[in-house]
């Protein structure tokens, strides 16, 4: 029987959010985990504190504040109207905005702690050797946490993969748009498509899995602190 | 020091929870400089705030005639911006790269520093893979390596980034006896090589006592004494001649070699001293022995028919109980420094004075170059 038309286009479009709000939260959660690993300041509790909101937020929560907020009459509404990108709820980059901050713990706090493990003493030694503050960066603190992106990565893409709460709220149900994989089992489901559901769902129990055995073979750090 | 290589100047003021590091140092250009004091007692806040790692303030710093610190000028180098090569107790050597690796990233960062213009102060890369026998670990992670290994990889790689001043915070503390006493020569190959100043902190007495040119003695945060080590560590008002690795140096000239029986005779201003050596060296070569104060003994008068072949006179210069029991007797062998250990049995029956002329037995004297 296998997947239908409509399916892989689930999955297809699922694999692209999760890609795409993988590569970008590598890209933002760096310099804010490197900050929190390094930082004496006494922000750094409650940022650590919002950074873990998502944590522990129903996902309609964060689902219907960014609806809130994205909306016509939401302050970033207003702003992505008036910079001519119209209104982003129901859409796909509504949903990779929603997934950043769905998922953002599960790439800061990774990265943070092998920010952590690092240490002090390898960039001072790097200091002594002659390397300025972005070579250090470069050359020492990012080979020495690669453990950590590789966890990130992982987890920031498995996460999003799991989404269904911000996308129902966010996205809604729009074919090739916003219905990911999530959502195309619950469809499904009501339909009473139970043997379609089967197929959806035991892909992704398959998949988790998997993911799941290939952070164990290649994390070297811990996968929250 | 002189205008070419005007050394080390250092005064730092630093607040700390336990102490206040406050400090005013200037140190000869070259030669094996020991921070020597009690745990806490500021050595490594001192050199961490030479190589600018902690802030001093108010501070200045000159190292070889370049200004790294000088807060009434308003100047401040970051780490990265002073010639300078750091050794820290762990190798902190960078897993993720090779032995090579660890010392290639030294040698390319140099330019940038302007590292190269006293080139010819330090030692060549090749040179410093080869002094600390590493070619057969060139291509070894740092994970593979023991711990004397991997220190020997982190002072080749802090020479290979062309310092004008290598600072070492208890490089051997972190190591078991046996890798310390596998390290040592290493260490001793350095101090007679290197024609930069190297700034070795450490607690341990009889390291200090093998390596060290000039001492500065810390406690509390404060210089208590600083001189040559060969002055400091017969005075017996300091720390340093007490206990069982009280010690003293005498520097003498080569003047016989036995080769048959490997003693050299070594002579100085207060007579010769007989010391075992299984290499040869060039007559009239300038070579430091050290002298444990426990292995000398007080005779009146000359003894003969005695297995011991070290017997020169000396003056009694000063003395201090030692331990319940032991007194510490402060000698001058016609300029030379001894200490004897001696008991206070001794000291009453010898009528031991300052001033009182006997003669003084060496049993054990140690070659230190």
């Amino acid at each position: 029987m296998g997947f239908t038309e409509t399916d892989l286009r689930a999955i297809g479009l699922t694999l692209r959010l999760a890609v795409t709000t993988m590569a970008l939260l590598l890209l933002l959660c760096t310099p804010l985990a490197w900050w929190l690993a390094r930082t004496r300041s006494r922000w750094r509790g409650p940022v650590s504190a919002v950074v873990a909101l998502p944590l522990v937020l129903p996902p309609t929560v964060i689902g219907f504040y960014m609806l809130a907020a994205l909306g016509p009459n939401g302050p970033l509404g207003q702003l992505t109207t008036a910079l001519g990108l119209g209104t982003l709820p129901f859409t796909f980059w509504g949903l990779v905005l929603g997934s950043l901050i769905y998922s953002l713990p599960f790439a800061v706090q990774p990265l943070q702690g092998a920010f952590e493990a690092v240490g002090e003493r390898p960039l001072e030694a790097a200091a002594t050797l002659g390397a300025g503050p972005l070579d250090r960066f470069l050359t020492v603190a990012l080979p020495l946490a690669r453990g950590g992106f590789v966890t990130a990565a992982i987890l920031s893409f498995a996460h999003t993969v799991g989404e269904f709460g911000v996308v129902l709220m966010l996205g809604g149900n729009i074919p090739g748009v916003t219905r990911v994989v999530s959502v195309q089992i619950y469809d499904h489901v009501e339909a009473l498509e139970y043997a379609q559901a089967h197929w959806l769902a035991g892909g992704m129990v398959v998949f988790s899995f998997l993911v799941l055995l290939g952070l164990n073979l290649t994390r070297r750090t811990r996968l929250l602190p | 020091m002189n205008a070419e290589n005007p050394g080390i100047q250092a005064r730092l003021r630093l607040q700390r929870s336990q102490f206040t590091l406050d400090v005013d140092l200037q140190l000869p250009g070259r030669g094996f400089i020991a921070l020597f004091g009690p745990s806490g007692c500021g050595k490594t806040t001192c050199l961490r705030a030479l190589a600018g790692l902690e802030r001093a303030h108010p501070g200045l710093v000159r190292v070889a005639g370049s200004t790294w610190q000088d807060d009434a000028a308003g100047i401040w180098l970051p780490t990265h911006q002073r010639a300078l090569g750091y050794v820290f107790q762990e190798a902190s050597l960078f897993d993720h790269l090779s032995v090579r690796g660890n010392i290639m990233y030294a040698q390319k960062r140099v330019q940038s520093t302007g590292r190269s213009a006293v080139a010819g102060a330090a030692v060549a890369v090749e040179q410093a893979v080869d002094l600390f026998g590493l070619a057969s670990l060139m291509d070894r992670r740092p994970a593979t390596l023991s711990g004397g290994e991997r220190q020997r990889v982190a002072i080749a790689r802090a020479l290979a980034a062309q310092p004008r001043v290598l600072l070492m915070d208890e490089p051997l503390a972190a190591l078991d006896a046996g890798r310390k006493a596998e390290l040592l020569p290493y260490l001793e190959a350095l101090q007679r090589t290197l024609a930069i100043p190297v700034l070795y902190v450490s607690h341990a007495l009889d390291e200090v006592a093998r390596l060290a040119t000039h001492m500065v003695l810390l406690d509390a945060g404060r210089v208590r004494a600083s001189g040559s080590a060969e002055v400091l560590m017969a005075r017996l008002d300091l720390p340093l001649a007490q206990g069982d690795a009280a010690a003293t140096i005498v520097e003498g000239t080569l003047v016989h070699h036995d080769s048959a029986e490997h003693l050299s005779t070594l002579g100085f201003a207060g007579g010769e001293l007989h010391v075992i050596s299984t290499t040869a060296r060039p007559l009239g070569q300038r070579l430091r022995v050290r002298i444990q104060a426990r292995d000398v003994s007080l005779t009146l008068e000359r003894q003969s028919g005695t297995s011991i072949l070290n017997i020169v006179p000396a003056t009694v210069t000063g003395l201090r109980e030692d331990s319940p029991g032991q007194w510490m007797v402060a000698l001058d062998a016609g300029g030379a420094r001894l200490l004897a250990r001696i008991t206070q049995r001794s000291v009453t029956a010898l009528g031991i004075a300052p001033g009182r002329s006997l003669f003084a037995q060496v049993k054990g004297v140690a070659l230190l170059d």
